[in-house]
């Protein structure tokens, strides 16, 4: 047998240097006279990296395709855009219940849901979001259907303020869903992920790793949700209840590098980023976005991430 | 007694793959189980192991029934099982793997303790693989993997430890080494059942054996009577190894080649896998490369096929292709049916066979499937089954069927022998002189089995550290012999 080199396989402490040298250069930003309209595509492009976060630890950790992130998000937008316009809450408070009912919401999905096996338990999380978005419509006395429900509150006006919120909730995410799965807890769920039958057999019992995992994703995912709208001032189901923004959330995350976190981060303000800034060729600019995603599918399988890791290696 | 099973059922549909089995396992006990393809021993170990759940019957493991748990429970009694396939998680390394054996199931664990990273760090030793800790799974020598999946059982100190097939792909030496390792596992706390079809390897371990045939025990007696029994002969060892019926038949040197390699390299990376191999293979006789794991056999037959990109030069019946496309060698009758056999799993058997027949017209597609089924009769019986629950010896017969059914010129088998069970050695025998008799084909087998080997072959080419050692006819390998541990 041939002795290998050396026993370390990851690459030391230099990505979390670089980690680090990017949330400063990123909180910087409102100092470097930047127009309110770049920070408010970056505040908008860092709520979505939390929701390509949430996606990434269900998908590339535990193996189970969610293709209702939007129910998700959705359930804590709208929890926490009813009881504000309803004046039964404070901003603070609001935002904490939209992202404990998301947990609750994904809770009451995953346990019948996670029975079923990988394709099958992702039509079922669409399934709901679908469901989710015609009770809002029908319940349009109390959610305003698909106009949407205008929040009277709002956290702050200031635009950098704003946009601080959303860089502390996504790196409060990047940080706590990067503990995760490099703890024990991570291993296991990677190990369900890959072979569930060799993860029971090792002792595991894989409901509740999974059930745990959708509710840490629901958590942060209603959070952003509810953020997000008092963000806007409003709620409203193209935004926050739509299949479509679901799958916008994948391809965030598979853009940005499945299986990183920090890759799905970088694939969420990279996609809100590029919209933006392919707006002015008007319809042609979502094109534009999806053959900007499709050729980073096909030529980076690793995706953005991945491609740092191709680069070091050819030096 | 530590493991009391009784009168155990499980049926398939029709089939009862288990049916009545009683027998016990008492600690400090370590049990052969044995039989032929499909007989059901590992549908026994995945009904202890819960990954099955049975139809009726017990299982008490310390007086406390277990049958029907889910099989973490199971595993947490004390139980643990080594798979008939080595199934490790790919993307962590070695240690990681380890460490996931090692861990409680309890939700709020974010810490790794010191003590399971010792734990984890004397089982590799333990296993000899502690060079081996940062690397990938996928970086293991075959063997290695096999290492690691006992390192993963061994490490959770279960009092009933499942093993399926461990030996299955390795040489002489490694079993000796292997077996070694199962014999210091052994405990006055520990019992360890063991399914292999190396009867030799299996006889060496173990105290008793119990043997079964479709499902039903026919033997449970010690090793030495249970191996001497017409019954376990007649369904199970077959004419055995000591049966000698090796054609004296040498090819002439100046016999047409169907395949002719030359200088022939296979890097991966830095690893050199196949060092400037040049041999032939005569038309319509039977070839073996032989040596151990980790030689080149399976880097040279990929070469070969195209599988994996090679310097040097291939001449397929007088032919040679500039460029080796895989695609194109297979269409051209070079059909490799390769050691991880690539079935289609999610397809039935006459699936299966239905695509390698695929370019054949109906009529002639008929008649080789019917060719092919009367070669492995168990696939005509089980034509509508998925090939993923075939047991690992009938899928391994799928394999060579399927491989028959493109109607190659020139059939490349990468470890026939592989989980077959003695008796089928009987039939694949029969098949490869057939297949001789026939002269259309011209075989080309790698493989561990020396004795198989041998048997069959007219010439044979001995492979060590990606060179060729030794090349002649079987007759004359006496001489060689002596390179091939
Ligand atoms: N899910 C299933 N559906 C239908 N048949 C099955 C299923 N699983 C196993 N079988 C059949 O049950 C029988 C027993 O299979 P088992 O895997 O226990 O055999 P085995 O004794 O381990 O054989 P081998 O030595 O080839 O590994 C086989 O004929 C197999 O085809
Ligand atoms: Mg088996």
């Amino acid at each position: 047998m041939t002795v290998p080199r050396s026993d370390r396989s990851d690459t030391g402490p230099w990505p979390y240097i670089v980690a680090a040298i990017v949330v400063c250069l990123l909180a910087a930003v409102p100092f470097l006279g930047v127009n309110a309209y770049l920070l408010s595509i970056l505040t908008l492009g860092l709520f979505f990296a939390v929701f390509a976060m949430c996606w990434d630890l269900l998908f590339g950790y535990a193996g189970e395709p969610n293709f209702g992130a939007t129910f998700l998000i959705g359930t804590g937008a709208y929890t926490a855009a009813l009881l504000s316009s309803n004046g039964l809450a404070s901003p603070a408070v609001c935002i904490v219940a939209g992202a404990i009912a998301a947990v609750v919401a994904g809770v009451l999905l995953a346990l019948p849901a996670l029975r079923l096996r990988g394709p099958y338990f992702g039509l079922v999380t669409l399934v709901a979001t679908l469901i989710l978005r015609q009770v809002i419509i029908l319940f349009s006395d109390y959610t305003g259907g698909e106009i949407g429900i205008a929040v009277p509150d709002i956290i702050t006006i200031s635009s950098t303020l704003n946009f601080y919120i959303a860089l502390g909730a996504a790196v409060l995410t990047a940080l706590v869903l990067r503990l995760l799965v490099n703890s024990p807890f991570g291993l296991v769920l990677e190990a369900i992920g890959q072979d569930p039958l060799n993860a029971r057999v090792l002792g595991f019992e894989i409901t509740k790793y999974k059930v745990s995992a959708f509710c840490v994703s629901a958590f942060f995912s209603g959070l952003a949700g509810a953020l997000m709208v008092f963000y806007l001032g409003t709620a409203s189901t193209n935004v926050f209840v739509d299949a479509s923004v679901g799958v916008q959330v994948i391809i965030a995350a598979i853009v940005g590098g499945r299986r990183t976190i920090v890759g799905p981060a970088i694939g969420g303000v990279f996609l809100i980023a590029a919209a933006q800034y392919l707006h002015p060729l008007g319809s042609l600019s979502e094109m534009g976005v999806a053959v900007v995603a499709l050729v980073i599918l096909l030529f980076l399988p690793g995706g953005l991430l991945g491609a740092t890791r191709l680069f070091r290696k050819a030096r | 007694m530590l493991l009391e099973v009784t009168d155990l059922l499980k049926r398939f549909g029709g089939l009862k793959a288990v049916d009545g089995v009683s027998f016990a396992v008492d600690r400090g006990e370590i049990l052969g189980l044995i039989g032929p393809n499909g007989s059901g021993k590992s549908t026994v170990m995945n009904l202890i192991m819960g990954v099955l759940k049975p139809d009726s019957g017990s299982i008490l493991l310390d007086s406390r029934e277990i049958g029907g748990r889910s099989p973490n429970r199971i595993a947490g009694h004390g139980v643990s099982m080594v798979f008939q396939h080595s199934r490790p998680l790919h993307q962590q390394t070695v240690l990681q793997n380890l460490y996931l054996a090692l861990l409680p199931n309890r939700l709020f664990n974010f810490r790794l303790s010191p003590d399971i990273d010792s734990r984890a760090h004397d089982a590799l030793k333990l296993v000899g693989l502690e060079h081996f800790a940062g690397r990938k799974p996928s970086e293991l020598p075959f063997a290695g993997l096999r290492r690691l999946e006992l390192a993963k059982s061994l490490v959770r100190k279960p009092s009933l430890l499942l093993l399926d097939e461990p030996f299955a792909g390795l040489s002489a030496s490694e079993m000796e080494e292997f077996s070694d390792l199962i014999r210091q596992l052994r405990s006055d706390e520990r019992a360890i059942i063991l399914v292999d079809h190396n009867v030799k390897g299996v006889r060496a371990l173990v105290d008793r054996i119990v043997a079964m045939s479709s499902g039903q025990k026919i033997a449970d007696d010690l090793p030495d009577h249970v191996l001497a029994s017409p019954r376990v002969r007649e369904v199970y060892l077959g004419r055995g190894d000591e049966a000698v019926f090796r054609r004296p038949h040498s090819p002439a040197p100046d016999a047409p080649s169907a395949l002719k390699v030359e200088h022939v390299s296979v890097r991966y990376g830095e690893a050199i896998a196949l060092d400037d191999v040049s041999l032939s293979v005569p038309r319509g006789e039977v070839t073996a490369v032989v040596g151990l794991n980790g030689a080149g056999k399976t880097s040279l037959f990929n070469a070969i096929c195209g599988i994996v990109p090679a310097s040097g030069t291939v001449e397929y019946e007088g032919r040679t292709p500039r460029a080796r496309r895989a695609y194109e060698i297979a269409r051209s009758g070079v059909v490799l049916c390769p050691e991880t056999r690539e079935l289609f799993t999610d397809m039935t058997v006459q699936e299966n066979l239905g695509i390698g027949g695929n370019a054949l017209a109906a009529a002639e597609k008929r008649r080789q499937t019917e060719f092919v089924e009367s070669l492995f009769p168990r696939l005509a019986e089980r034509r509508k089954q998925f090939a993923r629950t075939l047991s690992g010896g009938e899928q391994q017969q799928l394999a060579i069927a399927r491989a028959l059914m493109m109607k190659p010129s020139i059939l490349l088998i990468d470890e026939p022998t592989l989980g077959l069970a003695p008796i089928i050695f009987d039939a694949i025998s029969n098949v490869i002189e057939t297949l001789r008799e026939s002269g259309e084909l011209s075989l080309f087998l790698a493989e561990q089995n020396l004795t198989f080997a041998l048997r069959h072959a007219d010439l044979i080419h001995v492979m060590e550290h990606g060179k060729i050692k030794w090349s002649g006819p079987a007759g004359e390998f006496d001489a060689g012999s002596a390179l091939i541990a």
